[in-house]
């Protein structure tokens, strides 16, 4: 069953402050996503990774096309839909974290994760039980739980950034290179938790960079080029592209 | 006020004398010698009243004043402007009152004056002798006895019957002033009944005092619409203007502005549900003169007669002189003596030394 | 649910002539009518909020974004003239012409403003408690201990010491006045609360902790915000949608994130790019 179907998603900028100049993200880009599956996007840097997953969110404004999300309450063109429609989705369905964690300073570690679930309406001890167990999942040191984001380390930051992003367990989860700034063994840990914590019910679109995480995850890989949608493989095809090429 | 036609009668009387006295010229009042005050003095052949008007004030003022009183017995408790005429004497020493008083006085009414429960202090004494020379007025110390009384900062002990009326001096009329000393701002709440602001001023005298402890001027609402300045009269006294069976005026001279509390008006201090109005009390206290427990008592010093290590003896007595003279005669005479029914009239007795709500007395009577 | 629908807003300072609106504006350049010297604070302006959503409005100054806010807040200003309708869910007709009663019950009950300089909105005499209990007291409130109990409350919600709720409120902090005035804010369980500046007058680390506790309390109470800013970092912390306003017009309204990374207006594009 299609979750997400993407049809002719182009995005332009209209760089004003550049003289006007016009800037092509993505150009006509095609693809469905599965219910359940765990979808990768590849590319060069500039292929317009991140500009998809941000068109997904609507944190750009699609130029032309659709981004249909076939919910269990209809049909919803993601690329078109109102503001606030996009606002009640995210609130419950659909759940984005990008490479930057963007918090509030001074909020404790425990209190960012745990804060998408109590916005869902889980107890507010439950939802710390809950982000403190995230964050061991992903070897956060313990001694940092209470400690805040703003002080952390980029690697340190960025789990805590994935264990908000998984917390509320969202329907479709947007990753944008949410391991890049990890080491091997905590990337695993972020894998392993990603398989684990979230089941089948969660549909994943996510970009990445380390191609240990695609083999490890992704059931199927879009392959971006300068903004065009090259092909949508399986990830053992791509394997095998990757080693051959 | 049912004293006008004869009002009116007087006034013609005194023209008449006025214009066929020789030595008058009609413009120019009463001519005099001016070579010295003693000389001037001397000259005058009567109290120098002649030229006055009845009650000192013209007709037009004092119509002015009576209109004035109409509009502000028709919303009771409503700040009503009126002209506020120079007196010959100074703003906030009860030019309002008098104003009030002298429009309201008809020859056939007998004028009692206090000062803070006293009749003899110099300033009722002369508002008396005022009256007395130009309204041609009996007066009286004897509360039960007078139709009119002035008063400042007190309503007397023994309870005032619809037959008379109280005129009560009033220094500032906007009980909001405590709060913003803004007019129009105030005059705005009033007539939107927006009274949030004098709320939190209870709220901040409970979280300072633990109870509101407001000692004089204690906002009250009248008729459950309009915030009202009672004038500096004691916590003692305002339940007294609840359901009163008198007339109530309540005049500023140097504000230009009167008020009212008309008789069978309800008349209900500010208070929380469960911080409650309270009045003041004097446990264990009794006047030293009259023996009175059941009456407003205020400290006096007085020079000890024994001698010893205080030079001076703080006793307490009776504010009201008049009601303290009575009961030295008669300790036991209530302050509905003079009616047929009883009538409850401001506080009870002074048995309880707790309020409703448990909130300890105070001790002590509370001056200004 | 739409809670507040708000229709061709406008306010203007100065005697006004049929020009004043087609003469300022973004493509003007300027909000000052040039045949009449008018300032058109703000015009055209439409927009509506959902109940429990965060609405920014972000601007330089003099663009029109606290006119507007005091519109939307039922705020009156004698020098203005105003225009335009509002409409508020569970009220009939337009709020901007409702007489002072009704706009008095609305603004102790449903909508409550907290003001960008904190003198606007607290007496500073009355103790921090006290700022509070106006709030409780004008809606109707008469039971002391309840009233203090609500106070203790509102001060736990907005992390302001409960020890100091009884001293004056001229002795508190900056931070702490600003979580007074959106305790006081609270009180009546509003259905919208306008921020006009929540950040204004205090400093960097204050700033983070007050938007913290009202993004925090917001979301719990599910109560609807107007944040008003000319700082883009408190409007993307706590706005859901976020309008961006210039010479007195909305030149650009979207989803917070989308207006920050994908600014379509060029002046939004500059604002963006102007962020230190």
């Amino acid at each position: 069953m299609t979750v997400l179907s993407v049809d002719g998603l182009s995005k332009t900028f209209d760089m004003h402050v550049l003289g006007d100049t016009q800037v092509v993200g993505l150009d006509d880009v095609s693809f469905d996503v599965r219910e359940g599956e765990f979808l990768a996007v590849v590319g060069e840097s500039g292929s317009g990774k991140s500009s998809l997953l941000k068109c997904l969110y609507r944190t750009y404004d699609p130029s032309s096309g659709e981004v249909v999300y076939h919910s269990p309450d209809g049909d919803i063109d993601l690329a078109s839909c109102p503001d606030r429609t996009v606002i009640d989705l995210r609130g419950d369905s659909i759940g984005y974290t990008s490479q930057f964690l963007d918090e509030i300073p001074r909020v404790p570690a425990v209190d960012v994760v745990a804060r998408p679930l109590i916005e869902q309406g889980v107890d507010r001890e439950d939802a710390r039980s809950v982000a403190r167990d995230l964050l061991s999942a992903l070897s956060v040191p313990e001694s940092l739980w209470q400690a805040y984001p703003a002080t952390f380390s980029g690697g340190e930051r960025q789990r805590v950034n994935l264990a908000q992003a998984l917390a509320p367990k969202p329907d479709l989860l947007l990753l944008d290179e949410p391991t890049s700034a990890l080491d091997p063994d905590t990337r695993r840990a972020a894998i392993d938790l990603l398989s684990t914590y979230l089941g089948s019910e969660t549909t994943v679109v996510g970009v990445f960079h380390n191609t240990d995480v695609v083999d490890a995850v992704a059931d199927r890989v879009v392959v971006l080029d300068d903004g065009r949608l090259q092909r949508v493989v399986p990830t053992e095809a791509y394997d095998e592209e990757v080693v051959l090429g | 006020m049912n004293d006008l036609p004869t009002q009116r009668s007087r006034e013609r009387v005194t023209m008449t004398e006025h214009t066929t006295t020789d030595d008058v010229l009609p413009d120019e009042g009463t001519p005099v010698a001016t070579d010295s005050v003693d000389a001037a003095l001397e000259s005058l052949d009567s109290d120098g009243l002649e030229g006055y008007n009845y009650a000192y004030l013209d007709e037009h003022t004092k119509r002015e004043v009576r209109r004035s009183v109409l509009k502000a017995v028709a919303i009771p408790g409503h700040q009503v402007p009126y002209a506020s005429r120079p007196m010959p004497l100074a703003r906030g020493w009860g030019t309002g009152g008098i104003q009030a008083s002298l429009s309201i006085l008809g020859p056939e009414d007998t004028f009692k004056v206090i000062d803070q429960g006293a009749d003899e202090s110099i300033n009722a004494a002369n508002i008396r002798r005022l009256a007395e020379n130009t309204a041609d007025v009996p007066t009286t110390t004897d509360t039960t006895e007078a139709d009119l009384i002035q008063s400042r900062h007190r309503i007397p002990e023994e309870v005032l019957t619809d037959e008379q009326r109280l005129v009560l001096q009033v220094p500032i009329t906007d009980a909001l002033r405590t709060v913003d000393p803004s007019d129009a701002a105030n005059r705005r709440r009033h007539a939107h009944k927006n009274y949030g602001k004098m709320w939190v001023h209870l709220y901040e005298n409970v979280v300072e005092y633990g109870e509101i402890k407001i000692s004089s001027r204690y906002p009250t609402m009248v008729a459950g619409r309009y915030l009202m300045d009672p004038s500096p009269i004691p916590r003692w006294d305002v339940p007294k203007l609840d359901h009163a069976d008198h007339l109530t005026v309540l005049a500023a001279g140097r504000e230009a502005r009167l008020y009212a509390v008309p008789p069978h008006t309800e008349v209900e201090p500010l208070a929380f549900d469960d911080r409650q109005f309270t009045v003041e009390r004097f446990p264990e206290q009794a006047c030293h003169a009259c023996g009175s427990t059941d009456t407003y008592l205020v400290e006096v010093s007085e020079e000890a007669t024994e001698d010893g290590d205080n030079a001076f003896e703080t006793r307490y007595a009776c504010n009201d002189a008049s009601f303290c003279a009575k009961r030295r005669k008669n300790p036991d005479l209530p302050k509905d003596h003079h009616l047929e029914e009883a009538v409850d009239w401001g506080p009870g007795t002074p048995d309880a030394p707790t309020d409703d709500a448990g909130t300890p007395v105070e001790q002590g009577g509370a001056g200004e | 649910m739409t809670l507040l629908e708000a229709r061709d807003l406008q306010t203007r300072y100065g005697p006004g002539c049929p020009r004043c609106v087609e003469s300022t504006g973004d493509r003007a350049g300027t909000n000052q009518c040039p045949h009449c010297g008018s300032v058109v604070a703000c015009a055209d302006a439409d927009l509506s909020v959902e109940a429990g959503e965060v609405v920014g409005i972000v601007g330089e100054s003099g663009s029109g974004k606290s006119s507007l806010a005091e519109l939307l807040a039922l705020e009156r200003d004698d020098d203005a003239t105003t225009a335009g309708e509002v409409h508020y869910a569970g009220h009939d007709g337009n709020l901007l012409e409702v007489d002072y009663e009704t706009r008095h019950d609305l603004r102790t009950g449903e909508i409550a403003l907290v003001h960008q300089h904190i003198r606007d909105g607290l007496n500073l005499e009355f103790t921090g408690g006290g700022n509070v209990a106006e709030k409780l007291l004008s809606a109707g409130q008469r039971s002391y201990e309840d009233v203090r109990a609500r106070i203790r409350e509102l001060f736990d919600e907005t992390e302001i010491p409960v020890a100091r709720m009884d001293d004056p409120t001229s002795t508190y902090s900056g931070g702490m006045q600003r979580r007074v005035q959106i305790a006081r804010a609270l009180a009546t369980d509003p259905d919208l609360v306008v921020l006009d500046e929540p950040t204004t007058g205090l400093d960097v680390s204050v700033q983070a902790r007050v938007l913290d506790m009202f993004r925090r309390v917001q979301r719990e109470e599910g109560v609807a915000a107007i944040v008003v800013s000319h700082d883009l970092s408190v409007v993307r912390l706590l706005a859901d949608r976020t309008l961006v306003m210039r010479h007195g017009r909305i030149v650009e309204s979207g989803l917070t994130d989308r207006i920050m990374e994908d600014p379509h207006h060029e002046y939004t594009q500059t604002l963006i790019n102007s962020v230190i």
